[in-house]
């Protein structure tokens, strides 16, 4: 089963969700984290719950997969925010000024460091290098790289993002109406 | 009129297409919609700082080189060269009759590793065929035994390039001699140090060559199954691994008897989830065995006891790039590069401020100056130089004035550095070294598994130290406190990271001890940039009261009337710098003065 269609079906039952993903990798020496990191692609994050859950049809124990989650960075406890930043603190951002973007992105986006916006519209992470040091300073986006930010280009791509986060409600909202 | 058509490539690593490449490849395929040109994708050239790319190849074999594009630019090279051959002067940056600065980043590097890279299409196994890919498991197999293997990779001199340095044909000859009825090869793509992407570079460039030399490698040390740990930062890498051992199951290079011989092998793919430490050896088999990645005891090494308990012999992706080449082109071509010691080349993530920024392979024994200013083309700033950091958060600062020191392993441990797994980080004036120091142990700090007490509970002292240096608060007892503490982190620790953490601290301390004094003793910073011990003014002279700093201050910090000289209340000023940012008149400028005369 495809990552969508995945969560497709985590919507309706995420239950069977769970399931289906112990299945696929149990068989597996060692699949505690590949499992992990499936139930967190599906449902954005792992709950407590969903471990019992994990734990209930894997055989492995809560607290072993509880071990897991908080030590690998990768792993959230809770959902994030509608759009996912993570602004790159490698070594050369850094040099580029990495601190400065965090501040302009945590003024703009009201995100405490590390967290969700009250709003639940933005959650800004650090992350290390993401491998293009040449455009320092970086930040992600969700799924776009934004390369050779200053913070006022920062200001910039948060305004056009929630503008464009409008427009596709508006849009989805007039097609219900239609 | 050329005779034929010409082949267009357009860079798309992840540095390209962070810098807008997608958009590019986009418009040249819409443009070349109705034509039989062919149009092929391409890894990274190496040549970050000028992305996106579009390479344009006569059917002569005359090669084009186009940097630093927007889509604007492709849909004119397309109409103007591609389609009617009259090459783009002014978008050219490499080129028949084009005399440009950048053709020394590529004249002066030397490329056996590379070489593939923005040249093949990786998401195709017989473009990688077709310059010889699979050729060096395909003579290991029908004329080598894996001992003359083993013989041909400790004659080349291939010393790991994961950090260590340590001989490969020593360590799969230690895995091929322990008992074991399993054993495993791991490849380490981990790439953990956080600046460095040469790994992830070839990943995505040369994809099957890694393969290739796991494979050589599986057959050498008698393993049927092979791991490659990537991080998960890394989505287009993974993604192409994947489509490659697909590729490479299809044609019988993976599997079961590979290209008919009795030797079977098949590689599986792990994910790392986020921790520096499990690119450490036995921390990285524990995260593999799905357990958290805390380093353990060595030895035994993991060539006796590795994966699940089996022979497992773990090598850098760099490595493993480099195995097929020392087959295929036999070893002494190979160890005919480099130093006695340190034989063929290395990569390096060349970054921060360097005019040409990038990877590059350059022989070992190459000297830091070299790099920075005849391939790197100096600093970007134009200010002075000030120094280099090898090895990431392991490694040490090198400052200019050791710049003649050759890079290979000895040279390196001789001045308090490390190779390290390739980062080479250029800093110039405006760089802080208390600053880069504290940046790397925040890394470090956080990155500790916890195990060891010096290392979980001794960084967080040398950070908090080196904190209150950077805020003005520092005592002139700190940097004994530091020295002290640094060599006892490293001797009370298991694993490599303790073991070299602290070197970040001891290198600017050895070489930018008037930094630490100039923090401490007279609480200023000579590069402006710790923020407690620099001021934001506006200079009455430049400034035009055009407002603008006043709206974007987001404290309120900045006042004053229209066309009138506006000030800056220092009390409410966080140090943001949206304000130099956006006046346009340089008024506001930055100080740091010595505050105590001692
Ligand atoms: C804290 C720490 C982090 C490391 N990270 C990496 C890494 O990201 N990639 C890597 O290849 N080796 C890394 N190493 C080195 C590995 O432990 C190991 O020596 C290496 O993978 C061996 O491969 P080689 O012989 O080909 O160099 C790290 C070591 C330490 C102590
Ligand atoms: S340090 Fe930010 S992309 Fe490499």
């Amino acid at each position: 089963m495809e990552t969508n269609e995945l969560k497709v079906l985590a919507g309706e039952n995420p239950l069977f969700a769970i399931k289906e993903i112990v299945q696929r990798h149990n068989a597996y020496l060692g699949s505690a984290i590949p499992i992990l990191q499936d139930i967190q692609n599906t449902f954005g994050y792992v709950s407590p719950e969903m471990m019992m859950r994990v734990s209930d049809f894997s055989g492995i124990p809560v607290s072993e997969l509880y071990s897991i989650v908080t030590f690998y960075a990768q792993f959230r406890l809770e959902p994030i925010g509608e759009n996912l930043i993570q602004v790159c603190h490698g070594t050369a951002c850094h040099l580029a000024g990495a601190e400065k973007i965090t501040e302009a992105l945590q003024f703009e986006t009201k995100a405490p460091a590390g967290g969700t916006s009250p709003d639940r519209k933005f959650t800004v992470e650090k992350v290390a290098c993401i491998g293009c040091c040449s455009l320092a300073p970086v930040m992600n986006l969700n799924e776009d790289t934004h390369g050779r930010l200053t913070p006022d280009k920062v200001k910039k791509v948060i305004k056009a993002r929630l503008k464009a986060a409008e427009a596709e409600a508006e849009s989805k909202g007039g097609s219900k109406d239609a | 009129m050329r005779n034929g058509n010409p082949t267009v490539k357009v860079g798309l690593a992840t540095c390209a297409i962070a810098a807008g490449a997608a958009k590019v490849y986009e418009t040249v395929k819409e443009s070349l919609k109705d034509t039989d040109i062919t149009l092929e994708r391409a890894g990274c050239m190496g040549m970050c700082y000028s992305e996106p790319n579009i390479e344009v190849i006569e059917p002569d074999g005359v090669k084009y080189f186009y940097g630093n594009l927007t889509p604007e630019d492709a849909a004119v090279i397309v109409e103007e060269h591609v389609k009617k051959g009259n090459p783009v002067q002014e978008l050219l940056i490499l080129g028949e009759g084009c005399q440009t600065e950048d053709a020394s980043f590529l004249s002066k590097q030397h490329r056996i590793l590379l070489k593939n890279c923005g040249h093949i299409d990786p998401e195709d196994i017989e473009s990688y065929m077709a310059v010889g890919g699979y050729e060096g498991i395909r003579k290991a197999l029908t004329t080598m035994t894996p001992d003359e293997v083993i013989e041909e990779i400790k004659l080349s001199g291939l010393r790991g390039r994961g950090g260590a340095g340590f001989p490969t044909g020593m360590k799969w000859m230690f895995t091929r001699q322990a008992e074991g009825e399993q054993k495993y090869i791991v490849c380490n793509a981990d790439e953990g140090d956080p600046g460095a992407f040469m790994d992830r570079s070839i990943l995505e460039g040369d994809t099957h060559s890694v393969l290739e030399g796991m494979l050589i490698a599986g057959y050498a040390i008698g393993a049927s199954i092979g791991y490659v740990y990537i991080r998960a930062e890394y989505p287009l890498a993974i993604r192409r691994l994947k489509l490659g051992i697909a590729q490479a199951r299809e044609r019988g290079f993976l599997g079961k008897n590979v290209m008919g011989s009795t030797f079977s092998f098949d590689i599986n793919i792990r994910e790392g989830a986020g921790a520096f430490v499990c690119g450490e050896e036995t921390a990285l088999l524990m995260s593999i065995e799905g357990k958290r990645g805390m380093p353990r005891f060595r030895p035994p090494f993991p060539a006796q006891k590795g994966l699940f308990g089996y022979p497992t012999s773990i090598n850098n992706v760099e490595t493993f790039g480099n195995v097929p080449r020392i087959l295929h082109q036999g070893a002494s071509a190979y160890n005919s590069l480099g130093t006695e010691k340190s034989k063929g080349t290395k990569v390096f993530a060349l970054a921060g401020k360097i005019k040409r920024g990038g990877l590059v392979e350059i022989p070992m024994g190459t000297t830091i100056n070299e790099i920075v200013f005849a391939v790197g083309g100096g600093i970007s700033t134009g200010k002075p130089f000030k120094a280099v950091q090898t090895g990431g958060p392991s490694g040490g600062c090198i400052p200019a004035n050791l710049g003649d020191t050759p890079m290979d392993y000895e040279s390196l441990q001789k001045i308090g550095a490390i190779m390290g797994s390739g980062g080479l980080l250029v800093m110039d004036e405006e760089t802080c070294m208390v600053d880069v120091a504290k940046y790397f142990l925040d890394f470090t700090k956080e990155e500790s598994c916890g195990k060891c007490t010096f290392c979980r509970a001794g960084m967080n002292q040398m950070h908090k130290i080196l904190e209150r240096i950077c805020d003005g608060e520092g005592r002139e007892e700190d940097i004994a406190i530091l020295d002290d503490l640094a060599h006892k982190i490293k001797m009370g620790s298991l694993c490599g990271l303790g073991q070299t953490a602290p070197n970040p601290v001891l290198t600017t301390i050895r070489y930018f001890r008037n930094e630490y004094d100039a923090h401490v003793k007279e609480k200023y910073c000579p590069a402006k940039k710790c923020k407690a011990l620099i001021e934001y003014s506006i200079d009455p002279e430049a400034c035009t009261g055009c407002t603008l700093c006043a709206k974007q201050c987001p404290t309120d910090a900045i006042s004053g009337q229209r066309k009138e000289p506006f000030v800056i209340d220092d009390s409410k000023c966080v140090r943001c710098g949206l304000c130099i940012n956006s006046c346009r008149f340089e008024a506001i400028k930055v100080t740091s003065e010595p505050r105590v005369t001692v």
